[in-house]
């Protein structure tokens, strides 16, 4: 079943064939020598590839067709929202006026952007009930840090000095206690309970006049809702800490709580999850963070203000941490997600996470005689299975993964959060119909029976893909990260 | 509630309810507290069918002046380049664009191995040994380069020139607050950083030292100087650059330089009002295990079949949590992948065949400046960008300029109270000698 390896881009590179079309020459051409310093005229070409316009199309289309994306087939990579992703954002991302403004135009000239960005943050502050919100992280992990230098702004602007320490849950993404370190905080872990919530007394213990504030996504990255999550808010309240809250669950909760309800100061969204961005293969994201009225002081700069009837950047802001980015945040992301809200309105957002959920917990349902379910109750958008008795029979969380290739699924995510063993995370969308999720969950119990039957089916899987199980060991011990030509 | 999205219908969902065992949707949220229970619906804009919404967005983005219709001397770190019209072709094919990060690489291998040619390609230009998957954009690229030389330094100053872009070094400034480092600028003369005041600030704390290339007012710096003085003090030399440049500049890795960072924007991405573009980050070897960021690495399969995964993970967040390198998850992979395009299309002869335009053009225009009587500030050898001093607010000479579909040069006092009234001029291989001739005597013209 396996395909040819397909020749790297420098490998089909022929000398003498272009590419390119460029601009006429209009101008007299002089010397370059005689343009730039001496020494600084570049002696050796860049090694890039030379190929005609065709050959480098059917090189990229022989790549697409080596990938898989949520177009090609079913995707649920748990935490990671993979939702259909509307064409009619692709379209209004590359109108001329959004796609072709330049950043440092006349503030009179990009009225129409200002006015997009600014509508989108109005209803970003109503989805998450915060009052005020700016769009210029880049990604979810790069709003947790601003999240997080604006709490270290407020301590500092208190005089409240001593808070150092930034606690986030056992079962939390990756991204939070990193972004923690890089904002200059040291983090705590808050051990989960065996019902995989957030342990009180755990959090009553850790909490402190060092607290500076508490990461927390709700639901979950188990998929399950925080129902103390008043009293959690509460105790980091009542200890001088804010609350932070990580939204890439946000899809399970549109329309049934507000972050802002719950008691959050803080808040950033994934755009290219819960709002469709899409994820471009790793990006590129955005990350919007929205905050309670006590922190819109330290917002990064400039953010978007109207005045009148005109639509202005507002760089006077004297206690603001700065500026996180370069220009306003990924804007073209940011129109998509505005195009989508604007395609569902109130009460399509709603029947999204009507159906996110419905669909999780149905097949949650389906799956959870043939696999280990760690938490046998209503889950949200998501929900984890255990791998554990597969295991026992020899066959791990991971060759399950691998199985699931064969039948043209991207697998769940696995191994996290660390709290379960041999964990598998789904998160099905609400963009999935009931056939689809049938004909997985059937694929998931067949793999559940091999694994009793013929185990060696599923331990050497994949069988179908382009390539096998990857050396990722020898990848690591001496790695090549470039193509270097044969001498 | 039907919606094209939305594939369930009332049979599904009754179905479905009865294999969960509940009777109603409601049932499955009994698990949120009443108390923060959002009861009714947003109060947001009403749901617009397709047309409707394409027509308003529409009429929304034409009140913008955009680039096509216009004519652009704007640059500052963005600027309108030639764009392959393959590269939109290939970032539409949804295999690449409605992917996740390519954590499969069974079926991700498309995107694997685009990203290496990405990472290939971005060697080549700067002269570096190896360059990840590409960052959020080039200031907060700077920024992190900031983070790695201090903790690879064990020091804690970061030395960055004034011609170094001023959002960039604003980013730099809130990073560097999270780690507790000072920043210390240090001034221009005559266009490029003050070798003399370099001598005067570095000292044995300095981490690293930042400088652009070109730099902001697009001046060549003198990357052989200021590298003796970086390395004398064992400080790390890093380097802002735009790309495209290096068509026709010596890189910046054969000037020593330890970390190479910028912006691929100029390589198939369009200006989109400042983002997503695609930082890029490149490194020597022995920095390589602390680059922040994905990295994809070549290896083989269990039949020993070339193929490509992501590799030394053990820098990153979702593995090494807040021992991690850099709290980077998402990236630009998307745009990473238009600029591999466009590197591709342009390939060895079109990139400096492109950046030798835009010199020559550039040239060509700030002769033009100063026949016609204009100063020239910061004169010298420059790339494709110079500062032309005005008489007038630069504003109020661009509002003039948009009234001729001009959209005019950056106003350098905005960053630089010594410079008002001075405009940054961009010429890119797309302005024609008309476009060029035109902005000369349309500006003559105001400054009379």
């Amino acid at each position: 079943m396996h395909n040819q390896d397909q020749a790297l881009i420098f490998e089909l590179s022929t000398p003498g064939r272009i590419g390119y079309s460029l601009p006429e020459m209009d101008v007299p051409e002089l010397d370059l020598s005689g343009l730039l310093p001496e020494g600084y005229l570049r002696e050796e070409e860049a090694e890039l590839p030379e190929a005609s316009e065709l050959d480098i199309m059917r090189h990229y289309t022989a790549l697409s067709k080596r990938n898989h994306g949520l177009d090609s087939g079913f995707y649920p990579l748990g935490s990671c929202t993979m939702k259909y992703n509307p064409k009619i954002n692709e379209n209004v991302a590359r109108f001329n006026g959004f796609a072709h403004v330049h950043p440092l135009q006349d503030e009179s000239s990009v009225q129409g952007a200002l006015e997009l960005l600014y509508d989108l943050q109005e209803h970003l502050i109503e989805i998450t009930g915060m009052d005020e919100v700016t769009l210029q992280p880049a990604a979810g992990a790069h709003g947790e840090w601003t999240g997080l230098m604006m709490i270290r702004a407020y301590h500092e602007a208190n005089g409240d000095l001593k808070r150092t320490k930034v606690i986030v849950p056992d079962s939390a993404h990756g991204t939070n206690p990193a972004s923690a370190t890089i904002a200059g905080f040291e983090t705590i872990t808050v051990k989960s309970t065996d019902q995989g919530l957030v342990d009180l007394d755990d959090l009553r213990r850790v909490v402190g006049e060092d607290t500076a504030a508490l990461m927390l996504t709700n639901p979950n990255t188990l998929g399950l809702f925080e129902e103390h999550i008043l009293e959690i808010t509460e105790i980091i309240h009542n200890a001088g800490g804010k609350v932070y809250y990580d939204g890439a669950n946000l899809n399970a909760v549109l329309s049934k709580a507000r972050p802002g309800d719950m008691g959050f100061d803080v808040v950033h969204l994934n755009l290219h999850k819960t709002f469709t961005g899409p994820h471009g293969g790793g990006g590129p994201g955005s990350g919007p963070v929205g905050v309670k009225a006590d922190l819109i002081p330290y917002l990064p700069k400039p953010i978007i203000s109207k005045r009148g009837d005109e639509f202005v950047l507002d760089y006077d802001r004297p206690q603001s941490i700065g500026r996180v980015k370069p220009f306003y945040g990924n804007f073209g992301i940011n129109v998509r997600a505005y195009t989508y809200i604007r395609s569902m309105g109130p009460d399509g957002l709603k029947a999204v996470t009507e159906y996110a959920v419905l669909n999780a917990n149905y097949m949650m349902r389906r799956l959870a005689e043939h696999y280990d379910l760690p938490f046998d109750k209503h889950c949200k958008h998501e929900f984890v299975l255990s791998g554990r008795r597969q295991k026992k029979l020899g066959v791990r969380t991971l060759d399950i993964a691998k199985r699931l290739l064969d039948f043209g699924y991207h697998p769940p995510t696995i191994y996290f959060p660390l709290n379960v063993e041999e964990c598998i995370m789904i998160e099905p969308t609400e963009t999935e119909s009931k056939e689809t999720l049938d004909s997985f969950v059937d694929k998931m119990i067949q793999i559940a029976k091999e694994v009793e039957e013929n185990p060696e089916i599923v331990q050497e899987a994949p069988h179908t893909t382009v390539v096998g199980r990857m050396d990722e060991t020898k990848a690591a011990r001496k790695p090549i990260l470039r193509y270097q030509k044969a001498e | 509630m039907k919606h094209r999205y939305l594939p369930m219908t009332e049979e599904d969902k009754r179905a479905m309810l009865d294999t969960i065992g509940v009777s109603s949707i409601d049932e499955l949220f009994s698990d949120i507290p009443e108390k923060v229970r959002f009861k009714g619906e947003y109060k947001i804009k009403a749901a617009k069918s397709e047309t409707a919404l394409m027509k308003e967005l529409f009429m929304l983005a034409d009140r913008n002046a955009d680039l096509k219709r216009n004519v652009s001397f704007l640059g500052a770190g963005v600027y309108d380049h030639y764009m392959p019209v393959i590269v939109d072709h290939v970032i539409s094919r949804s295999e690449f664009y409605t992917a996740y990060t390519p954590y499969q690489p069974e079926i991700s291998q498309g995107e694997l191995q685009a990203i290496f040619e990405f990472q290939t390609m971005i060697c080549e230009l700067t002269g570096m040994d190896v360059a990840n998957s590409s960052m959020y954009d080039g200031g907060t690229a700077l920024a992190e380069a900031a983070m790695l030389s201090a903790g690879h330094t064990k020091r804690k100053t970061i030395v960055v020139s004034n011609a170094v872009h001023p959002e960039f070094r604003d980013v730099l400034k809130t990073y560097a607050k999270g780690q507790y480092l000072e920043v210390v600028e240090v001034p221009v003369k005559d266009g490029v950083t003050d070798v003399e005041a370099l001598k005067g600030l570095i000292n044995s704390d300095v981490a690293a030292v930042i400088v652009q290339y070109p730099n902001f007012f697009g001046r060549i710096e003198p990357l052989k100087e200021l590298e003796e003085i970086i390395h004398e003090n064992k400080s790390m030399f890093v380097v802002s650059s735009n790309p495209l440049s290096l068509g026709v500049l010596t890189p910046p890795g054969k000037f020593g330089a330890d970390i190479v960072i910028g912006d691929a924007q100029p390589f198939g991405i369009s200006t989109n009002f400042g983002g997503p573009h695609c930082g890029y980050f490149a490194v020597t070897n022995k920095l390589l295990r602390k680059v922040p960021g994905r990295l994809v690495g070549q290896t083989v399969d269990d039949e020993g079949r070339r193929g490509f995964v992501l590799t030394l993970q053990a820098r990153e967040q979702h593995i090494r949590r807040e021992k991690a390198t850099s709290n980077i998850c998402s990236n630009q992979a998307l745009n990473a992948l238009a600029a591999s395009v466009a590197m591709t299309a342009l390939g060895k002869k079109g990139v400096h065949e492109m950046a030798a335009a835009n010199l020559q053009k550039a040239h060509y225009a700030k002769k033009a400046f100063k026949e016609a009587g204009f100063e020239v500030v910061y004169d010298g050898h420059s790339f494709n960008e110079f500062v032309v001093k005005l008489n007038k607010p630069v504003k109020e000479m661009n509002q003039k300029l948009l009234q001729k579909r001009i959209i005019g040069g950056y106003d350098l006092g905005r960053d630089y109270s010594e410079l008002s009234n001075h405009m940054l001029i961009a010429v890119t291989e797309q302005r024609t000698k008309e476009e060029i001739d035109t902005l000369v005597k349309e500006l003559g013209d105001l400054h009379a």
